[in-house]
């Protein structure tokens, strides 16, 4: 059996590190580029597209694109209406789905295999096979409000969220979870006479932490990158969110450097949220086996 | 004496009233979010006819151009269209099928001095009317015509499909270009039927039967269909242009010397004149039957569901004077619909750096098929030009789309009206 020696270890190292480096270089190289090309004129941008130059902040650098950005399209408005019904449906989902979830783990009741079975059916059914039929029925939803009862909710934050509270996905994550939990615990708190709410709250979530995280980050990349449903139900641009925004920007001759500072400006909420979660998403995955 | 204070002051406030409920809102969606230069004429305009009368007031609601037709359609589907929208020229016979339009009752004496593209006719009736239109030619400079020997055509005296052969192995083998044509297949979509079928027609071939558009049998895959299919494909075997191109290599490609030729429409001229000194704008290469360009931009109409039609045209009416379309090409490059307004243009009146453009536009430009089957053909087209220019078999890839387009007219019982 060879032994490893330290000149080896120094060799392995230098070559693990070598690739490891490579390829953190490979995936940043696009955020770099985003970046960096925020910074230069449309002309430059294009220039320098094809060269190294592109990932350097060289040439003639200024905020320019970035006042632009804000001149041809509310920005502010736009992220804010983003991080919004990002939040909102994310809290709701976490509560609704886990709940959900912790009912078809732990508790016993007709037709539960079967009702999960379709739930998690529903994870092959893309969103554009329903997103008609659920407009139609957005369109007529009644809605109490200041003005009385009245019907349709295009146009509306709460379309951009109810729909999507819940979702299979999301129920599966926790239900994967919630089975590698030890039964014993439940066992002992229903002996003790707890409630499945006090289990639910006070014994099964506070050991969530990993899949809440998980599903949070997956949830809140879906919600922030919704678009189809955004421009079928939107029509008044205070309700817009920011990737109907970036269209703002593809013009007949599109303004390459504002369309970078505006990726950059509405990717800073995701990076934000993603390296808050960072460490939970990683113990989360390394749990569940649950990749992407 | 007091009861007729209280009766006249009861009247008063009847009147008042009256008068205050009879300014009705007439709500339009618009596709130019995003587009600060013309948000600012559109809201002028509408600032303009809400101030010239009051018995209507106009509300704007602006999409941004790439979504805009999926929010009409959603729109239409949720039964919320607004009354008055506007429709890009060959998605409009479409519209008005899927019964999201109707007939404009604006006078036509307004409109006769319009060019061709700009009157979105469907059924013989008159569904929309654009502001300006758009036109494509070859752009190249001076220097490149001389350097390579060529002759300069003209809109009378166009090049033939054998002088615009010339011209491309002329520049290829100057060796002083990455390839001696941009078609600008980096950009996709409408593009290519806008663009590219105008070489088709201009073949003698078509991307469908319009005599009845009930086909495209012969029309697409006919001796003129099988011509262009295969100059088309040689464009690309031979070098000439890009079947696969960078985005950047379109918009900054011919300004920075890359190409000898680019073929590109009139809103990135101002580009190429700031690039060069001596940049032309040739017409459309004449293969046979004539030199041809597609027609047909942005128009405005008003949806079936209105209920101010009449308040709707009105508007439609107001928009269409020389002053707004003077500003709208002023602002944003594209050609005035009328002489009139040509001519208070700078780019576009007599011997302005782009006037060219306004006589192609009224000479070469051909509207795309007018049938509500055209947003399925224009995809198909658009697929089958892509795939020839990768070296599909032309005379395949052609009965194919063919196949294609038929079965959606058949599926769709020959898009007779509802």
């Amino acid at each position: 059996m060879a032994q490893t020696t330290p000149d080896n270890r120094g060799l392995r190292l230098v070559v693990r590190y070598t690739v490891l480096t490579l390829i953190a270089a490979i995936f940043s190289f696009p955020l770099i580029f985003m970046i960096m090309s925020s910074f230069k004129p449309a002309e430059q941008l294009l220039a320098d597209a094809h060269t190294i130059r592109a990932l350097l902040p060289i040439g003639d650098i200024s905020l320019n694109n970035y006042f632009d950005a804000f001149k041809r399209a509310p920005v502010g408005l736009f992220v804010f209406n983003s991080v919004l019904v990002t939040s909102v449906t994310v809290v709701l989902s976490l509560a609704l789905c886990s709940a959900a979830a912790f009912a078809f783990t732990f508790v016993q009741w007709k037709g539960r295999d079967l009702a999960l079975t379709v739930i998690l059916a529903t994870l092959i059914v893309p969103f554009e096979t329903i997103a008609i039929p659920l407009l139609l029925e957005a369109s007529k939803l009644p809605w109490i409000g200041a003005s009385g009862i009245t019907y349709g909710w295009i146009n509306s934050y709460r379309v951009q969220i109810v729909p999507f509270i819940a979702d299979g996905l999301t129920i599966y994550l926790f239900v994967q979870y919630f089975k590698d939990l030890p039964g014993e615990l439940i066992e002992a708190a229903r002996v003790e006479g707890a409630s499945w709410f006090a289990i639910y709250r006070r014994i099964v979530m506070p050991l969530s932490g990993p899949v809440l995280a998980t599903a949070a980050i997956l949830k809140f990349l879906a919600m922030y990158n919704q678009y189809l449903w955004p421009i079928m139900v939107t029509q008044e641009e205070q309700y817009r969110p920011v990737m109907v925004g970036l269209q703002y920007f593809f013009q007949l001759n599109r303004a390459w450097g504002e369309i970078m500072a505006y990726l950059s400006l509405i990717t800073v909420p995701v990076l934000a949220f993603y390296l808050y979660l960072q460490k939970a998403f990683i113990a989360s995955i390394a749990s569940t086996g649950v990749k992407g | 004496m007091k009861h007729l204070k209280w009766s006249a002051a009861t009247i008063a406030l009847i009147g008042w009233g009256g008068m205050a409920s009879a300014t009705e809102t007439l709500t339009m969606w618009y596709h130019g979010a995003g587009n600060e230069v013309e948000s600012k004429i559109i809201h002028q305009i509408i600032d303009d006819f809400n101030a010239s009368q009051k018995d209507w007031k106009v509300e704007l609601q602006s999409f941004p151009q790439a979504a805009y037709n999926d929010s009409v359609t959603a729109g239409a589907l949720a039964g919320n269209l607004p009354d008055i929208l506007d429709v890009d020229g060959p998605n409009m016979p479409n519209w008005a099928w899927a019964g999201y339009m109707q007939p404009l009752t604006i006078d036509e004496s307004k409109i006769t001095g319009f060019l061709p593209g700009t009157k979105g006719m469907y059924n013989g009736k008159l569904y929309s009317i654009g502001l300006w239109d758009a036109a494509i030619s070859l752009v190249t400079r001076k220097s490149i015509l001389a350097d390579l020997k060529l002759r300069t055509p003209t809109l009378d005296k166009p090049w033939s499909g054998d002088e615009f052969e010339a011209a491309l192995k002329a520049a290829k083998a100057s060796g002083k270009y990455k390839f001696a044509l941009d078609l600008g297949t980096a950009w996709t979509g409408e593009w290519y039927p806008y663009a590219f079928s105008p070489f088709l027609q201009s073949f003698g071939g078509d991307i469908i039967d319009r005599t009845s558009y009930a086909t495209a049998e012969k029309a697409l895959n006919g001796d003129g269909a099988m011509a262009w299919g295969k100059w088309w494909q040689h464009l690309f075997k031979d070098g000439y242009a890009q079947a696969k191109q960078d985005g950047a290599d379109r918009d900054n490609g011919f300004n920075t010397g890359e190409y000898a030729f680019s073929w590109n429409g009139n809103w990135a001229a101002l580009g190429a004149l700031k690039a060069y000194n001596d940049v032309v704008f040739l017409p459309a290469p004449d293969f046979g039957k004539g030199s041809k360009i597609g027609a047909a931009s942005w128009q405005f109409g008003v949806s079936a569901k209105s209920a101010h039609p009449d308040g709707a045209s009105k508007f439609i009416g107001f928009a269409i004077q020389d002053k707004y379309l003077a500003q709208f090409s002023n602002g944003i490059g594209l050609i005035p619909a009328t002489t009139s307004a040509a001519a208070m243009v700078d780019n576009y009146k007599d011997g302005g750096p782009l006037s060219v453009f306004f006589a192609y536009s009224n000479k070469e430009g051909m509207v795309r098929p007018v049938t509500p089957g055209y947003v399925v053909e224009s995809k198909v087209f658009e697929k089958a030009a892509g795939d020839i220019a990768n070296g599909a078999e032309v005379g395949a890839t052609l009965d194919a789309a063919v196949d294609e387009i038929n079965a959606d007219i058949k599926k769709n019982n020959g898009y007779a009206p509802h």
